[in-house]
């Protein structure tokens, strides 16, 4: 049987074990921190499995490629909320909900009665909105747990170190910029809030021209609050401006969350490719697996399938490239 | 084609860098476009985004740093200070804003930028508005380029005060003048290349169009249109017909 090592443990490394680990095949896995944590972007994510709303802003390809994302979730065990997802704006900010509208598909336009039927606690604040009633969330960290212990059962346990035998899949991420000269970080900010007086069912984005603003419930009164997306590559900490940007937007949508605590502040750089789309490359005996920038989530599922079908069957995958080092 | 500071550029469209749906995507709308200067903001990137800001270099065109986002004049200066490093440019669009909801600029701090700014070696173009005293005093503070908006940034509403415009125009014949920002169509850019401006500065309307490359393409012909119509000594609007068939010798009947 082919050896495979597959480096880094993030979303991708482990989607690809998986994906292998279901056609039969043992491979290793090596990331040197060790279990799924805080050193991979992946731990924070917002976890949308919303392929009908990204297409606001990324090209109909992540559409098709995320739509067998929810199920691929759900089948390897990680436990998806299927609420869909609630697009709101301010009513001086419609033309915002209107430009939304125009870019996806598959949504409904619903009212300020009908969106406090969805939402209750949202009763009277907004008069129009989109539901796109198909879309789920998960929560990442939990996600990225299940698919470590199911690796774990089927004998595939991540290796902090050693050094890798046989074929290499690269999944390291932004670190693989060392191998991969056109990757590059796009920064993402977010923030966790308890605030039990709030409650959410689903995920909730506001819009606004410039701060624009996702809420994804975590249960048991705890929300992740993501936002921004800037062009740096560096990993730092929040910066005041955005905490205070993401605050105020979240308070725009419901005041309550002027109470909440805050548990956590983090931001990350995401790795991407220039055209924002991922990608397969192979290097002689490395096979590089790489670029879901905001999307990890949402294209790791299919990403993984091309990756294993590549391994085992030489098919060349939609989104291979040749190599440019 | 416009000239800066002595710098003749390709074109006169100025496109920005930010909102794109991929920097591919940029690169090609910049290639459909032939966009003559490629704007890129720092204050709101950091100086970190080396990854990002060598992309902005690989567009092959000027680039001109802007100071966006900041809001006091020593904020503009020191950001002003880091483009000069980072894209070995003088070039800087001075941007220094009051209001977050308008973006509307702060006259008052942009002349004291501009001044320190330009005493320090800058080649500045300002963001201001149409206003002709501050437009005066930003040519007493060094300025050779002005960049009144066109309406609020991002808000697409074309030219509120095309009046306000012309005028400039008229007082200051010889100032390169670009409009700034509140472009949302090809006909708002073509109308001011008709008023005889120089150049238009434009993002949004491209970036966040739902097919940026063929909306850059159609804002660099409406530009080439406008320029062209300027260039052609249009007609004056009348209130009274003025038959383009000569009358004499049509049929008399009865």
């Amino acid at each position: 049987m082919t050896q495979i090592t597959i480096l880094g443990a993030g979303v991708m490394g482990l989607a690809i074990a998986t994906e292998l680990a279901a056609r039969g095949l043992r491979p290793r896995l090596i990331d040197p921190a060790g279990k799924p944590g805080s050193h991979a972007c992946s731990w924070r994510a917002g976890g949308m499995l919303a392929p009908y709303c990204e297409a606001e802003s990324a090209e109909p390809v992540v559409v098709r490629l995320g739509l067998d994302a929810i199920g691929w979730w759900q089948a390897n065990g990680a436990e998806v909320t299927h609420r869909g997802t609630l697009v709101l704006a301010p009513s001086r900010d419609k033309a915002e909900l209107d430009r939304f509208a125009r870019m996806t598909e598959t949504h409904q336009a619903v009212s300020g009665a009908e969106i406090s039927t969805l939402e209750p606690e949202l009763d009277g604040r907004f008069q129009r909105g989109l539901f796109f009633g198909t879309e789920a969330h998960l929560n990442p960290r939990k996600a990225l747990v299940t698919l470590r212990d199911r690796l774990a059962e089927q004998g595939i346990e991540i290796e902090a170190e050693g050094a890798p035998t046989g074929m290499v899949v690269d999944a390291r991420g932004l670190s693989a910029r060392d191998e991969l000269t056109d990757l590059r970080g796009v920064r993402g900010e977010m923030l966790v809030l308890r605030c039990p007086e709030v409650n959410l069912t689903r995920t909730v984005r506001l819009l606004h021209p410039r701060i624009p603003l996702y809420v994804v419930p975590r249960g048991d009164g705890v929300y992740m609050i993501g936002a921004t997306m800037l062009e740096t590559g560096g990993k730092y900490r929040v910066t005041a401006r955005s905490a205070v940007e993401m605050l105020s937007a979240a308070y725009a949508l419901h005041p309550g969350f002027a109470e909440a605590e805050i548990l956590e502040l983090g931001s990350d750089a995401r790795p991407a490719f220039p055209d924002n789309l991922p990608r397969l490359r192979r290097r002689g005996n490395t096979l590089f697996a790489n670029g879901l920038y905001r999307h990890g989530y949402l294209l790791a599922p299919a990403v993984a399938r091309m990756a294993a079908e590549y391994i085992t069957t030489g098919e060349k995958p939609e989104f291979m490239d040749e190599d440019h080092p | 084609m416009p000239q800066f500071y002595g710098t003749h550029v390709e074109s006169p469209l100025m496109l920005g860098t930010a909102q794109y749906p991929s920097p591919a995507i940029m690169a090609e709308a910049f290639r459909a476009s032939g966009a003559g200067i490629a704007t890129v903001s720092l204050r709101r990137e950091g100086g970190q985004g080396q990854d990002f800001h060598a992309l902005i270099k690989g567009l092959g065109v000027p680039v001109l740093p802007n100071t966006a986002g900041c809001h006091s004049v020593r904020e503009a200066v020191t950001t002003a200070q880091m483009a000069r490093e980072l894209f070995d440019t003088p070039w800087i669009k001075l941007e220094v804003i009051r209001d977050d909801d308008t973006l509307c600029p702060d006259v008052i701090a942009l002349v004291e930028a501009a001044k320190i700014l330009a005493d320090d070696g800058f080649q500045v173009f300002p963001y201001c508005t149409e206003d002709l005293s501050v437009c005066g005093r930003l040519l007493d503070a060094g300025c050779e380029v002005l960049m009144p908006w066109g309406a609020p940034i991002g808000s697409g509403r074309g030219l509120n005060n095309p009046y306000g415009l012309r005028s400039l125009r008229a007082h200051f014949p010889d100032v390169p003048l670009v409009v700034d920002a509140g472009i949302g169509l090809p006909s708002h850019a073509a109308q001011a290349m008709e008023l005889g401006f120089d150049a238009v500065l434009l993002n949004t309307a491209v970036a966040k169009a739902g097919d940026p490359v063929a909306m850059a393409r159609a804002m660099a012909l409406a530009i080439e249109a406008g320029q062209l119509a300027h260039a052609a000594n249009p007609i004056e609007a009348r209130d009274m017909a003025a038959p383009s068939t000569p009358l004499f010798g049509m049929a008399v009947l009865g």
